[in-house]
Order: C-alpha cells, then sequence, then structure tokens
C-alpha cells in the first residue's frame, strides 16, 4: 500500500511508556498510510490501550515520538485531537443529554459551527440508523446503538484519523456485524482507520495492514494474509486427543513430510502445514478422538505468536 | 509535555464544558434546583420568623434583618462547594465526562477552568435566588444590595476553586465529606450568619479572620443594609487572593488526577 511518495499519516517511532515500574508500551514504532485501515492486535494487556491513548494525545510520552498528520502530539496536543476522532473501549458518552445533546455538545468541543454541526449530526445520525433515538437519553439505548452513537460522535469533527479501541467487544453478533458493515463503508469512503482488536475476524474483515503486539513490542507486522502465510501456512489440522494422552504416534505417523509443525495445547495437537498441497486427510484417519481439517487463520498466527496458554 | 508543564494551558474552550453543564441544568433543572431553593426558604422562615420572635439584638436589629444577608454566604458556600464537590465528582468518576473531553481540544486545565467557573455560577445562581427572597422579605435596606451579585463572584471562584482540590485528590465519594464535614459545616456556624462575631471572645473573632464565609457575610451585610466601611473592601480582596492560590493548585492537582 502506497509508494514512497505518499506521506505516512501517522509516524511511531520508538514509542516507550511507563508507568512506574510498569513498561506498558516497550519501543514500539509503526506507520499508517493515509486511507488504509490499521490493527493493533495483542492479547489484554498487550498494551493496545495505551498506545492508542498515548496517539490520541491523551497521555505523555516516556519517550520516542508520535506524529499525526505532521503533527507531534506531545507538543501540539490541540492540534492533533481536533484531527483525530477516538472511539474508546469504555462507553463514555453523557448520560445526561440525549444522542442528539451528546453530537451537539461534543461538536462544540471543536468549536463546529453550529450550522455545520447540525448538518453533520443529522447525516450521522442517519448514517447509523439512531435518527427515531435522536431525542432519547443514552441511558435508554441499548449496547449496539450506544456503540454506534460513540462512532458517530467521533466523527462530528470529520477526523483526518478515526481511531478505535476495541470497538465491538461486548456486543451481538448482529450489532457486531451491523458495526463492521458501517465501518468497511467508512472505509470505503477514504477514512483513515486504526483499530485494536482481539477478535481475528474483525482484524481480517477489516484491516489492510496490522501489527500483533504482546507485552508492550512488535511481534509481527504485514497484512492479514500474508501473516497468516509466514507464520501457518495454508492448512491446520487440530487432532483432538484425550487429555494426557501421548501425541507421539501421531507425530510417528506425519514423520518425514515436509513443512510441518507442530503445538500442543491441552488436549488438542495443532499441525501446521505449509506445503501448497496441504495435508492428505487419510493420514490422520484414526488418530484421536476427532479431527478437524481447515484452513490457517489470523487467529493461529495470534495464538502461535503470544502462546496458547493464558496469556495472564 | 504540554500535560506536565508548570505553565496553564488555558482556552476560552473551558466555557464549553461550562456550556455543557448549562445544558444539563436546563435538562434537569426542576430536581436540581429543589435543594438550594427550597432549603434557604425553609431555614429563612424558621430562624428569622420562629427563632426571631424570641431572639433580641442589640441595637433593636430585627433578627430577620440579621440573618438575610448571612444566608447569602451559608447558601453561596453551599451551593459553590457541593457542585465542585459532589457534582464534579460524579462528572469525575461515574460519568466520566472528562474523560470523553480529554479526547477533544481542550486541555485538562481548560476542565479545571470550565468545572470552577461552572461550580462559581451555580454560586452565584444562589446568591440571586436568595437576594430576590430577601427582598419579598422585606429585609433588605438598601439599594447596594444590587451589588451583591458582584461582590459575590471572588467568593464563588474561591469556594469553587477549594472544593474541587478536594476533588481531585478525593479516592471515593465517601472520603469528600471530611472536607464538607470539617470545613464546610462549621463555617455554617463560624461566618457570623447567625450570630454577630463581635459577640464573640476575643481570640474567637481573631480565628474568625481565617474563615472564608465570614468575610463574605461580612460584605453582604454591608452591602445589604447600606453601611459600607473600608473593611469591607479587605473583605473582598481576601476572598478574591484567597481564591488564586487554590485555583492554581486544583488545576495542578486535576492535572495529577486525569493525565496518566
Amino acid at each position: 500500500m502506497g509508494g514512497p511518495s505518499v506521506k505516512p499519516l501517522v509516524v511511531a517511532s520508538g514509542v516507550v511508556k511507563r508507568y512506574g515500574p510498569l513498561t506498558a508500551v516497550d519501543g514500539i514504532s509503526f506507520q499508517v498510510q493515509e486511507g488504509e485501515c490499521f490493527g493493533i492486535l495483542g492479547p489484554n494487556g498487550a498494551g493496545k490501550t495505551t498506545l492508542v491513548r498515548l496517539m490520541a494525545s491523551l497521555s505523555p510520552l516516556t519517550a520516542g515520538q508520535i506524529t499525526v498528520d505532521g503533527l507531534d502530539v506531545a507538543r501540539q496536543g490541540r492540534q492533533v485531537r481536533a484531527r483525530i476522532g477516538l472511539v474508546p473501549q469504555h462507553d463514555n458518552l453523557d448520560p445526561e443529554l440525549t444522542a442528539w445533546q451528546n453530537l451537539r455538545v461534543f461538536s462544540r468541543y471543536f468549536g463546529i459551527p453550529r450550522a455545520v454541526a447540525e448538518e453533520r449530526a443529522a447525516e450521522l445520525l442517519d448514517f447509523f440508523h439512531l435518527r427515531e433515538r435522536a431525542r432519547q437519553r443514552v441511558e435508554t439505548l441499548s449496547a449496539g446503538m450506544r456503540r454506534r452513537l460513540i462512532i458517530a460522535r467521533a466523527l462530528i469533527n470529520a477526523p483526518r484519523l478515526l481511531v478505535l479501541d476495541e470497538p465491538t467487544t461486548g456486543l451481538d453478533p448482529q450489532a457486531r456485524h451491523l458495526l463492521w458493515q458501517r465501518l468497511r463503508q467508512l472505509k470505503a469512503q477514504g477514512v483513515t482507520m486504526v483499530l485494536t482488536t482481539h477478535y481475528m475476524e474483525e482484524a481480517e474483515q477489516l484491516c489492510d495492514r496490522l501489527i500483533i503486539v504482546h507485552e508492550g513490542r512488535v511481534l509481527a507486522e504485514g497484512s492479514p494474509q500474508s501473516l497468516v502465510e509466514r507464520f501457518v501456512g495454508r492448512e491446520v489440522a487440530e487432532v483432538h486427543l484425550a487429555p494426557f494422552q501421548d501425541d507421539a504416534p501421531v507425530r510417528s505417523r506425519l514423520a518425514g513430510i515436509e513443512g510441518l509443525a507442530w503445538e500442543r495445547a491441552g488436549d488438542i495437537l495443532f499441525i501446521y502445514a505449509r506445503s501448497s498441497d496441504g495435508l492428505d486427510p487419510a493420514l490422520l484417519r484414526g488418530v484421536g478422538e476427532r479431527v478437524v481439517l481447515r484452513r490457517a487463520n489470523l487467529e493461529d498466527v495470534f495464538l502461535r505468536l503470544t502462546g496458547r496458554g493464558l496469556a495472564e | 509535555m504540554t500535560l506536565a508543564l508548570p505553565r496553564p494551558d488555558l482556552s476560552l474552550r473551558s466555557l464549553r464544558l461550562w456550556q455543557r453543564n448549562w445544558d444539563v441544568l436546563r435538562n434537569t433543572w426542576l430536581e436540581e434546583l429543589v435543594w438550594p431553593f427550597v432549603e434557604p426558604l425553609v431555614t429563612l422562615l424558621a430562624l428569622g420568623v420562629g427563632l426571631g420572635q424570641i431572639v433580641r439584638l442589640p441595637g433593636g436589629q430585627s433578627y430577620l434583618e440579621f440573618v438575610a444577608p448571612g444566608l447569602l454566604a451559608i447558601f453561596l458556600m453551599w451551593a459553590a462547594t457541593s457542585e465542585a464537590g459532589w457534582s464534579s465528582y460524579f462528572r469525575l468518576e461515574s460519568e466520566r465526562i472528562f474523560d470523553a473531553v480529554m479526547a477533544t481540544p481542550l486541555s485538562v486545565d481548560d476542565i479545571t477552568s470550565g468545572e470552577v467557573l461552572w461550580a462559581a455560577t451555580r454560586g452565584l445562581i444562589s446568591t440571586l435566588f436568595i437576594l430576590v427572597v430577601i427582598s419579598v422579605f422585606g429585609t433588605v435596606g438598601s439599594p447596594l444590595a444590587l451589588l451583591v451579585p458582584l461582590a459575590a463572584v471572588p467568593a464563588c471562584l474561591f469556594f469553587a476553586a477549594i472544593s474541587l482540590c478536594n476533588t481531585a485528590v478525593a479516592r471515593s465519594v465517601r472520603s469528600l465529606n471530611y472536607f464538607f464535614v470539617l470545613y464546610v459545616t462549621p463555617q455554617f456556624w463560624l461566618s457570623g450568619a447567625w450570630f454577630p462575631l463581635e459577640e464573640l471572645p476575643e481570640w474567637a473573632q481573631r480565628l474568625s479572620w481565617w474563615v472564608p464565609s465570614a468575610h463574605a457575610a461580612e460584605l453582604y451585610r454591608g452591602l445589604v443594609q447600606g453601611r459600607l466601611q473600608w473593611g469591607h473592601v479587605g473583605d473582598l480582596a481576601w476572598l478574591a487572593v484567597a481564591a488564586l492560590p487554590f485555583y492554581a493548585l486544583a488545576l495542578f492537582l486535576m492535572r495529577r488526577r486525569l493525565v496518566r
């Protein structure tokens, strides 16, 4: 994406954030190109939210530098925040106000003229299917509606960059799919997005490029597909064994086949096949209690890199 | 790091937060204003009219006349401190209003300033209301009373700022109570609203110089009764000068609370 002539919208270099003895972000660098959707993936506690807060100039950096649209987040915070729309992980809509008032009051923080703000607010409520709810206090809205309203609120200043921190966590499948649809539409309109998530499906659906973050560091960077090919391969066989059952017989049956990798996690033996013809299912007939053969996906990458055990 | 510099980062955008609070008050004024409107009325009736029947003041002044300007000081203090106390705490911790505002071009100092201005405004609303009430009761003896709202501004800012300092360090809504029990409530009695401070022993009179609401009560009594003296300029100056360090402290403490 983007030749050398395209100026990146976000440039983060050597970013470090410490809270006392805890290092939340430990030297992260990345760039976000204009018009792309950039994902930050990682388990809970990986430093995703901290990274978002640093980028949105909500929190001072310990070391390193981030620029957004050429502006330094540390020294030009007001201008940076004027160009960003932030969707925080935890709902912070104004509960004392209606949906409409939330957008209007927020637009005033940005100093947007009334006529422009009202036109945008009406458009955004339409876009997010909230027009009928305009006069309702936000407390009376469902979780999905509130999420949509927060995104509408983040767009009220027509931001150069939309930053979404786990936008669909806690939503039911319908609400999540409606939201993805809307986000894809925004992307098609050219809105640049940075998105944190721990839903692999979300990253595969939305992100052009992503970084996988673990314990404050970047483990891998690339497009979802290239990461899958690089770290896992094409196919995965899950061999379900009895708890504590020895997997040596299964392994010996596959001995000699090129491009295989193994991983045992609890009662499942994962077999990753890199070769283009994949695994011959006949080889696995009769082993374990059940064998599932499927395409490799981003979740495999994520789990291979961050470990299948407990992350915390 | 703009946020860590000691120099304040202020802008007129702080008024946008003030405006947000004003909009909320317009949504909820019926519930919000019951307390500050009814309580002074009840107090005036109970103490002024009820107790007033048995109290005789030196100089033949009626107790109702004596108490009326004191109410201005007392309820201004209540309105401003409770707004910057419980209400600001509610916005800070329960409603997470400031978290959302921090993602906009407002600075943390703008948020603090907007809150101080707003709590001071609530003090002023209370002052205006009580001024009307005591006029209706016929206890206002001078047109100088029209200057009370103006003269109330430093006291409103002082009480707003000092209460927001307390809010900024409170670890829970209950820990706000120390400030109200140990600082605000005693002033209710030591302000000279209910009895003339000149009747107190020497040491207590000296102590009262340190009581902000005593300066406010003195000042409003002078204006309402049309007996201004040079000492009243001192009262006004005391409140204005005291407001500044607490405003600066509020800026510092709110940064410490909000910037992580």
